[in-house]
Parts: structure tokens; C-alpha cells; sequence
């Protein structure tokens, strides 16, 4: 498959620079990197990345610039966007604990 | 994008509105149906661009240069695209991209419907579209029945994975085993290996036996012999391996996928003892058959038949004004789609200006669909998931994704707890609670469970926040 895209950008993946082509999403920006995982579950702590890349399982959930729970698949990369791997609700910094 | 909370085509004109739900093959061709005969359309899609699963196009920005490389039924796709943009240039369609609709909303004074939709980059910009009438083009999602190691990095269903690649034009890792049962599979296993993956094989739980069963049926179908002909020449010319009543019963690896266990299958679907080979692979593209979308016309009170919205010969619900056509009527495939998208269509038009439509109008379209629906129950009896494959679910095994609901959960609740339907087990276990409200684990809760997988209620189609729900029907549109 060839393509000729726009200049890439770069966002940042817990820190560390990732460059990303135009359209693409949070999730392909992160396979491009090598980033298979951006999640750890709540229950177990085990980690998660795409599972059905339509929006369908939540399962790829991601922080991106501080808003928690965004769906990796769905969601475009923006230029300078600050992604971080996600720990359980997302929420441990909310306080007073857990969400639910 | 407009910030107005009321977009599209809108009541108080003399054009009656449809609202179409869906921009995959079935919505494009009902929008286009209806557009050309009258009726004013919305068509409302989650996408950044129409096309839906089957016609998923990259976004355009990657500037792909060849993307019909990943697709099939090209000439269709641009007839239905250039169609498209013709009728909004006209003024006949008004196209919603981004939006994702969580609610069709019936009006019983008014007889017309409230689509209720979230937008923008964080999906939390309430927008409602008034309409006359409806037609629910939303499609199917895949399904997956669980085994040891199904949620290790790496293990995507087979059609996020063609979605990945079409959309997105990447590729995760660099060796690809795809595996599970149905159609599907022939055309993801070729498309990774076309996208440089190794692709190390194809593992099928039917038999070819099962298929060739059903080739008088196939006979009819030259089309769809001569496309899976086509994918397995160039799954031969790369050398790909396909192990037909073969199934994946573990994926192994540390954080990460690293191999895959296959073992044979005898004629039962149990596995051959002492068969289990290990294939080293870091993608494992699984998926057993698809499940329609069916929340919104369960809201509706839409009558359903198994687990597909129900619909009469013009594809009219139970419920007066809503239509359904492709894939939430039931599987079938793209061709059956568009039959059923364009019959809907011209009858929604006709119905929406006050005349009794008329078949003959649809002929074509109706032969179409009959066939292809014969096609596609051919097909699902070829492709069923193979029986016994609770079997290698251990007691360890996560079903429950979104809630960490292992196997043993399931089975104290059913074994000890005399739970004997899903629901039950929903509320002993939480399987079924989290994020994705149990489309990913409901069957196979219940089939380990020992029911039939039964829609779950949901009375919204995803999640909303609460201060849009807070705000929903406060402010309704100008009549």
C-alpha cells in the first residue's frame, strides 16, 4: 500500500515522542511506534491495547491531554497531543478515590 | 462542523425528512434511493467518511494512492460515493460525519422522530436531528468466543484488524496468524499478507467438507466463488498456510503476543488430543461470524427475530415510520446490503409522500436480495462456530473483558448458584456490566452459561454524559 501523506507531526506517548501522519488515529499513531498496549485493567492490572478497532469494546481506552477513557480507535492524533498509558478508571487522581 | 444542536434536515419544509442511520452499503443505498425520489435526507454516521466497515476508506490525509489495493466491489463503491456527493451538491442529503447516534427518540404527538447524536473530537457535543421517518442502517459488529490468552496485546478481532489496515494503513507487528471461522477471514488474511505482514497461517474450524456442502449453493453465486477463489490463489502464491477444523485453543506470551497454540479438530469441533502445534506469531486475528447492531430499534420497540431487527418485504419494522436494511436485519454481506438499503429507500420515499409504493420499482433490487439471503444462510451453516470450544475455556480464562470476569465466575454462578440464563449471570458475576455493556462477551456468557445468546436490552446505544442525558429533551427542535 502506498501513500503519500502530509509532513508527519509528532505527539508525545507517556513522555516520549511519537511521530504521527496526518489522519491517522491515537491507535494507528501507536502501532506505527511499535505500542501494542496503553491500558491496565482495573480489576487485574493486565495490559490492553486494540481489540475490535471499530468502537465497539472500549477495550483500547487511552488518557489523552488529561481526559481519560478515550476510545484509541476512534479518536484522531492532533499535533502536540500528550497521550499516557491509562490505569484502570483513569480516575486514581480524582479526589476521594475510585469512580464507581 | 455546526455547533447547533439541530442539524440536517429538519421539519416545517414541504419535503418530508428521512433520517438514515448508518453510511455503510445499506444506508448509502437508501439514502441515495430516497434522495432521488423525493425525500429530504439526513444520513448520520459515526465515520470521518461514508464507506462503514465494507468500503472503510483511509483517512484522507494519508493521501493513499491506490486504496482499492484493500478493497473489493471498487466500481460499487465509487458509483455509491460519486451518487453521494451528487445529491448533497443538490441539496437532497445532508451527510453528518462523526456523529454517533445513541438514541432514536419516537414522538407520539407528532409521529416523527428525535435522532439523538454526540459529536466533536471528545464525542460530547449533544446534536438532534428531527425527522419524519427512520431508517436503521447500523450494521453488524464482530463476534469473538473467548480462549486462554484472548486478551494479550496483540490478539485483535479479524476485522479490527482489516479496519486498522484500511483505515489507518498500518499493521501491528510483522507476523500475522489469522483464525476463527466465516468468510471474513479469506479476505483479512490476504489483505495483511498484501500489507507486508508474514502471514504464518490460516487456521478455519469448519472443514472444507462443510463448505464444499454447500457448493450447489456456491454454484448459483459464481461471483462470490470466483472472489474466495481469488483470495486462496493469493494466499497459495504467498505460501500461506490454511489449516481447515483447525482451531486456535491458546494464545501465549509475557505482557504481549508471542505464539499461538493450533490443534486439529475432529468431526464434533473437539479437539485432537496430542494435535496442539505451536505457531510463533505477534498478531493473532481472530473472529467467529458477526452480530447486528441492534440497540436503537430495540429502543424503538422494534420487534426482533433472534438476534436481527425483523422486517417485512418493503424492510419496514414493526414500528411505523422505521425502516432496517443490511446487516441488522441479519448478516449477509455487502450485496445483500445495498439490495436492502435501496428497497427501503424507494419505499421510505413513497410511504413518506403519501403513496402506496410499488415492487415492481424494486424488482431488481428484491431479486437480489433473495438470492444473496440464500447465499448467506448457506454460509453461516458452513461457518458456525464449532461446537465444544467451551472445552479449552480454563477456569483462568477472562470472558468478561471490560470487567475482569473469568470463566470460573460463570461457572460457580451456574454450577452452584443455579443461575440458568445470562442475565442472571450478569448480575451475579458483573460479565456483561462494563464499558462495552456485554456486546463482546455476551455469547459466549451465554454459551457457557448453556442458553441462547439473547439481545440485551440497552436503552442507549453507547455511553452518554450524564449532562447531555440531563439536558436531552429540553430543548426541542423548532417544528
Amino acid at each position: 500500500m502506498r501513500a503519500e501523506p502530509g509532513p508527519a507531526y509528532t505527539v508525545t506517548f507517556d513522555g516520549a515522542q511519537v511521530a504521527v501522519l496526518p489522519g491517522q488515529t491515537v491507535a494507528a499513531a501507536l502501532w506505527s511506534a511499535g505500542v501494542t498496549a496503553w491500558r491496565t485493567t482495573r480489576g487485574t492490572g493486565e495490559p490492553r491495547g486494540v481489540f475490535c478497532g471499530i468502537g465497539v469494546c472500549f477495550d483500547c481506552l487511552v488518557t489523552v491531554n488529561g481526559r481519560p477513557n478515550q476510545r484509541a480507535c476512534l479518536v484522531r492524533a492532533e499535533p502536540g497531543d500528550d497521550i499516557r498509558t491509562q490505569h484502570g478508571t483513569g480516575h486514581e487522581h480524582v479526589v476521594g478515590g475510585e469512580e464507581r | 462542523m455546526s455547533r447547533s444542536p439541530h442539524e440536517g434536515a429538519d421539519g416545517g419544509t414541504a419535503c418530508p425528512s428521512l433520517a438514515v442511520i448508518g453510511a455503510g452499503p445499506a444506508g448509502l443505498a437508501a439514502a441515495l434511493a430516497a434522495a432521488v425520489r423525493g425525500s429530504r435526507v439526513t444520513l448520520i454516521d459515526a465515520g470521518a467518511q461514508a464507506g462503514g466497515q465494507f468500503y472503510r476508506q483511509p483517512a484522507e490525509e494519508l493521501g493513499a494512492r491506490r486504496p482499492q489495493a484493500l478493497h473489493h466491489q471498487w466500481r460499487t463503491w465509487e458509483r455509491l460515493r460519486d451518487g453521494l456527493a451528487a445529491q448533497i451538491a443538490a441539496g437532497r442529503v445532508t451527510h453528518l460525519t462523526d456523529h454517533h447516534v445513541w438514541c432514536v427518540e419516537r414522538l407520539e404527538e407528532t409521529s416523527g422522530f428525535l435522532v439523538h447524536a454526540l459529536h466533536g473530537p471528545a464525542q460530547e457535543e449533544p446534536s438532534v436531528v428531527r425527522a419524519d421517518a427512520v431508517v436503521l442502517a447500523t450494521g453488524a459488529y464482530e463476534k469473538v468466543l473467548p480462549f486462554p490468552g484472548w486478551t494479550l496485546p496483540g490478539v485483535i478481532t479479524a476485522g479490527g484488524a482489516q479496519a486498522m489496515l484500511k483505515g489507518g494503513l498500518v499493521l501491528q507487528g510483522r507476523t500475522a496468524v489469522v483464525a476463527g471461522t466465516g468468510p471474513l477471514l479469506l479476505p483479512v488474511a490476504a489483505g495483511l499478507a498484501a500489507a507486508g505482514a508474514e502471514v504464518a497461517a490460516l487456521v478455519e474450524s469448519a472443514g472444507a467438507q462443510g463448505v464444499a456442502r454447500h457448493a450447489r449453493t456456491f454454484a448459483v453465486h459464481p461471483d462470490k466463488l470466483v472472489e474466495g477463489a481469488g483470495y486462496v490463489a493469493e494466499l497459495m502464491r504467498r505460501r500461506v498456510r490454511l489449516k481447515a477444523r483447525h482451531a486456535v485453543v491458546e494464545a501465549q506470551g509475557d505482557g504481549a503476543l508471542e505464539a499461538v497454540s493450533v490443534a486439529a479438530l475432529d468431526r464434533d469441533g473437539r479437539v485432537v488430543p496430542g494435535s496442539e502445534h505451536v505457531i510463533a506469531c505477534d498478531t493473532l486475528a481472530v473472529g467467529h461470524g458477526l452480530l447486528p447492531h441492534t440497540d436503537l430499534a430495540e429502543t424503538l420497540g422494534c420487534r426482533l427475530e433472534g438476534t436481527a431487527v425483523a422486517a417485512d418485504d418493503e424492510q419496514r419494522t414493526d414500528v411505523h415510520g422505521v425502516w432496517a436494511a443490511g446487516e441488522a436485519t441479519g448478516v449477509g454481506g455487502a450485496a445483500l446490503s445495498l439490495a436492502e438499503g435501496h428497497i427501503a429507500g424507494c419505499s421510505a420515499a413513497a410511504r413518506l409522500a403519501g403513496r402506496e409504493p410499488d415492487p415492481r420499482a424494486w424488482e431488481a433490487a428484491a431479486k437480489s436480495r433473495a438470492k444473496t439471503r440464500k447465499f448467506s444462510t448457506s454460509l453461516d451453516a458452513a461457518f458456525a462456530p464449532r461446537a465444544h470450544w467451551a472445552e479449552q475455556v480454563t477456569d483462568d480464562t477472562v470472558v468478561c473483558r471490560c470487567e475482569d470476569v473469568p470463566a470460573s465466575a460463570i461457572r460457580e454462578a451456574v454450577g452452584e448458584l443455579g443461575a440458568t440464563d445470562a442475565r442472571t449471570v450478569k448480575l451475579l458475576t458483573r460479565a456483561g456490566m462494563g464499558w462495552c455493556q456485554g456486546r463482546m462477551c455476551g455469547p459466549a456468557v451465554a454459551g457457557l452459561t448453556g442458553c441462547e445468546p439473547v439481545p440485551s436490552r440497552r436503552p442507549f446505544a453507547r455511553p452518554v454524559p450524564l449532562g447531555v442525558l440531563a439536558r436531552a429533551g429540553e430543548d426541542l427542535p423548532d417544528e
